[in-house]
Parts: C-alpha cells; structure tokens; sequence
C-alpha cells in the first residue's frame, strides 16, 4: 500500500522552544513561544547569533531540543517518527543542496520516491511543479550544474513541495542570488503561496525581505530571545524597544510606506500628471514623483483610465 | 629465491635466422609460440589482477565503510595500508612463503594489499567531500541514515572511487609481472624465461608489450565504466 502523502496547512506552534549547547554559554534559542497560524508566512529576522536558523532546525528535529515543545497542528515534534516528521516537512536551504547526481526531475521527486510513488506519478508530478515554479518543461532532464542559481532555487522549491506538505521551512533561501532575480523570485513565490497556502516559517537577515514576504515577523535577538512577534506594519508603526526599532532601521516610516498601496488612499479628482496605477505601493509613488519633479500624480485603474490623484502632500501626510 | 621456470626456453640452435641471432622482434616466433606461451600466460595474468582487484575493493570498501562511520579508526586503517604499500613485494613474499605456501593464495595477499591504500583513500575522500549542504537537504527531506548513504553519498563519491579503482587496476596489472618469483603465472613468467636466457629480445618485447597493452585495456574500459555511471559529471 502506498502511504497518503501529508495536505493542507498546519498550524505551528513553539511552546517555550529552548535549545542550550553543552558548554556553551547562554541558549542559542531561548523560550521561544509563537504561534504560526496554519496558511501563514511567519518569518524569523534578526541578527546572526539570534537563532533563527536553529529555531527553524528544531521544527523538522535537524536540531533536537533542549526543553520546551514544537507542536505541529497539536502533534509534538518529540512524538513523531523522525523520518515520517521530515518528510512532512518541506525545506529549502540557501545552498539549495540538490542532489548533483540526479535529473532535475529526479531531484524533484525526492520526497515522492520515498513515499514509494510510481515513476509514471513522479514524472507527472514533477511536470506539474515545474510549471508551477515558472521552469520550462525541458528542464526535466538536465543536471543541477546545468542551471543558474535563480534556477536551482527554483528546483529547490519544487522539491519541497513535491510531497505536498503541510508545512515549509524555508531557510534563507534567496540568499545567495543576486538582487534582481531575488526579487523577481520573491514575487513569485509570494504569487505561489496564494495558490498553495503552506504554512511557512522563512528565516532571513535582511529586514526588507522579512517586510516583503512576512505576515508576521518574529524578530529575535542574540540568545535566541523574542523581541517582537508581529504583522509588519505593526513593527513598522510600533516597534516594541530599541533593539527593534535599530534593527528596522531609521528609515522604517519610509518602509512602512511600501506597505500601503494608492488604493488605500482619499484620492483627489483626476488630473494631469505622471500616470500611476492604484496598486502601486505609496513608497514607489513617492519615488515616481521625486524622479518626474512632479507635484501630482494620475491615478489609474487596471484598464488604464484615470480615476483620481494624489499630490506630493497627501502622499506624505 | 624460487623462479618458476617457463616452459619455453627458445633454442637458440633452431627456428628462423631471425631467433639465432637474437634479433630485435622476431613476428615468427610470437607467431609459434603465442598459443602455447604468450596467450596462457595473458589470461593468467588477468586472473591474477582480477582476483587481487576484486577481493582488495571489496576489502577496502568495507574498511572505508567504517572508517567513513567512525572517524576515529579512520587514521589506524589509513596507516596499516600505507605501510602495507611501503613493503618490497619481494620481502613480502618471503614473510609470506612459511604461512601460506608456494601458491597462488601467496601472491594474491601481495597484490591486495598494495591495492588497499589507492581504493581505501580514494573510498574516503571520495565520500568526505559530498557537499554538507546536500547531506543536509537528504536528512531535512527525510532520508534514513542508510539511504542518504546508498543514495546520495555513495554515488557522489563514486567519481573518486573510480579514479582509484583505476590507479588500482593500471599498478596491480604491472606488480603483477613479480608473481613467478612464487608461481609459474602471468606475463611476468616469459619475461623471466627471456632474461634467464641471455636475455631473448623477443619475448621480453612482446610479453613487456602485452602488460602494457592490458594495462591500457583496462583502464580505457574503466574509463567508459566511469563515464556511462556517472554522467552527471560531464553535465
């Protein structure tokens, strides 16, 4: 019999999640209590030394705990088969770590060989995740050396969602790509969650990241301690002390304004100025306006027809 | 010293003008004597390097087994076959010769153990340098220990073990040519044959030549084997 692959979302929850190294000082996770409410992105921030990536290890027990418990959708972490935990579990790594030796098809169906599915199912399924990664189908045959990093980024995503889990832990994985194609893949993963809805747990350094793809934002400080557990406007506008209003950085309001879109805002009546569409974020209309030396700028819809205005004053108000 | 001697002493009084006067290659000579002499004693010396191939991989590849697992009896196992390698095959054969006789078993406890270092070493570097981070996304998907070794460390490592099974084969294939200092086997017995006899051109020529030519076969064949296993590495 061929065991049922996981579904669905799962809700995660870290109850006092504690890890201590023998002989070293201090916990490199300490009492980590959050919920990860099921379909969500959580992303864990902070400075090197915070712990994020072993907290992020605990959960599919690469790390095993000191104290404390990982619940996934009320089962503890501690209770379940190591391996059957693992494969329930996508991840992805900022090394990628494909398997050099294996097709590209091969590498995605990973997790789908373990559960013992036909390789007819495989070479369907992994069809099926290409295109859902934006790679073309003749990638199937190649070699991971034959793709670029954005590529095997790309691969490394498919393969975690292979096994269709319930849960992603995502660890730095558009670390080592180059600005423009984090970008674009930022996008697009966000544009694939909405159509997989994992719950995922993303580990980053970089703040504007955790911004972009977080729906909330558990930023955690040296020793593994939470500082602040919360969607990102809410950091933004009301960070909790001064370690996280430090590490959002001064220019937090200006970020803050990349949050909110045109649409959200009491538009004026439509006028003559550099078009814009409404769902353009206020951050990038600012900077529209700036780069055109224009005091107004024309509001559009999705067709194109003019339904409003802003001006340089009610843009920064 | 025991030299097996060969069957074929040439008769320097008969045969071609060519053989009397011990010239360089006589064609008509191999031609004579290839199926009584030269082709026996290249299928012997086949099964000489195959068996000393066959049983030194398997040897070292259980060696590297546990000394991949176990990092600390890695540099016991790695000095053993350095030293194993740094004895005179010669002297090995007299240690050898009261245990285990004048015999084949003699000769074929000589070549593997020369065999060992190449295959243990290549085994385990082949097998350290498999990326850690590729090991990580095996454990994190949910591999057993046993199938991250069977399916991602081992053909990762196989590059390198070829290499080595290689170097292995190409030495074994020339160390070889000593086995009539215990028995009458391989290449290495008309090589002798011809020495003993004022040295016979000939046959020293083509028995020299077919060890090459043997060596060269089967590293060309290994190379394909190599090829054809791992073609990810020319991707």
């Amino acid at each position: 019999m061929i065991p049922a692959m996981p579904g669905q979302a799962a809700e995660l929850v870290f109850d006092e999640a504690t890890k201590r190294y023998e002989g070293r000082e201090g916990a490199a996770v300490e009492r980590l209590s959050l919920t990860v409410a099921a379909g969500e992105i959580c992303v864990l921030v902070g400075p090197s030394g915070g712990g994020k990536t072993t907290a992020l290890r605990l959960v599919n027990r690469l790390i095993e705990l000191t104290s404390g418990d990982i619940r996934i959708d009320g089962t503890s972490v501690r209770e379940q088969n190591l391996v059957q935990l693992r494969r329930g579990i996508g991840y992805v790594i900022q090394q990628v770590g494909l398997f050099p030796h294996m097709t590209i098809e091969a590498n995605i169906g990973t997790v789908p060989r373990l559960y013992g599915r036909p390789r007819s199912w495989i070479h369907t399924r992994s069809q099926e995740l290409l295109e859902l990664v934006g790679l073309d189908q003749s990638y199937a045959k190649r070699y991971p050396a034959q793709l670029s990093g954005g590529e095997r980024q790309r691969v490394g995503l498919a393969r975690a969602l292979a096994g269709n889990p319930p849960l992603m832990l995502m660890d730095e994985p558009f670390g080592a790509i180059d600005p423009i194609v984090r970008a674009r893949l930022q996008d697009e993963f966000l544009r694939l969650q909405k159509e997989v809805r994992k719950t995922v747990v993303f580990v980053t350094h970089d703040i504007d990241e955790a911004i972009k793809i977080g729906d909330r934002i558990a930023i955690l400080r040296t020793g593994g301690h939470l500082a602040q557990f919360d969607t990102p406007r809410a950091i933004l506008e009301k960070p909790a002390d001064d370690f996280v209003a430090a590490f959002v950085g001064a220019d937090r309001a200006l970020k803050a304004l990349a949050l909110h879109t045109l649409a959200e805002l009491e538009l004026g009546p439509p006028a003559d100025g550099p078009k814009c569409l409404r769902t353009m974020t206020v951050r990038d209309a600012l900077a529209l306006l700036l780069q055109k030396h224009a005091n107004v700028l024309a509001v559009t819809d999705e067709s194109g027809t003019v339904v409003g205005s802003i001006t340089r004053d009610a843009l920064l108000s | 010293m025991i030299v097996a001697g060969g069957p074929v002493i040439p008769n320097f009084g008969s045969g071609s003008s060519c053989e009397v006067n011990n010239g360089w290659f006589c064609t008509d000579w191999v031609r004579q004597h290839w199926s009584d002499t030269l082709q026996p004693a290249l299928l012997q010396h086949v099964e000489l390097a195959a068996i000393a191939i066959g049983v030194g991989f398997v040897i070292a590849f259980a060696l590297a087994l546990v000394g991949f697992r176990f990092r600390l009896v890695d540099p016991p196992i790695g000095i053993v076959s350095d030293f194993l390698y740094t004895i005179p095959s010669l002297a090995l054969f007299q240690i050898l010769v009261p245990f285990t006789g004048i015999s084949l078993l003699t000769v074929e406890i000589a070549l593997v153990s020369y065999t060992l270092l190449i295959l243990y070493r290549n085994m385990i570097e082949g097998l350290r340098a498999v990326p850690e981070d590729v090991v990580d996304a095996a454990r994190g998907s949910g591999f057993t220990r046993a199938q991250t070794f069977r399916r991602v460390e081992l053909p990762l490592a196989l590059p390198a073990i070829l290499t080595g099974l290689r170097v292995a084969t190409v030495s074994t294939i020339s160390i070889a040519t000593i086995a009539p200092f215990v028995i009458a086997k391989g290449l290495g017995q008309p090589i002798y044959a011809a020495l003993s006899q004022d040295i016979f051109k000939t046959e020293i020529f083509t028995a020299g030549g077919m060890v090459i030519a043997l060596a060269l076969v089967a590293d060309g064949l290994l190379v394909l084997l190599q090829r054809r296993l791992t073609p990810w590495v020319r991707a």
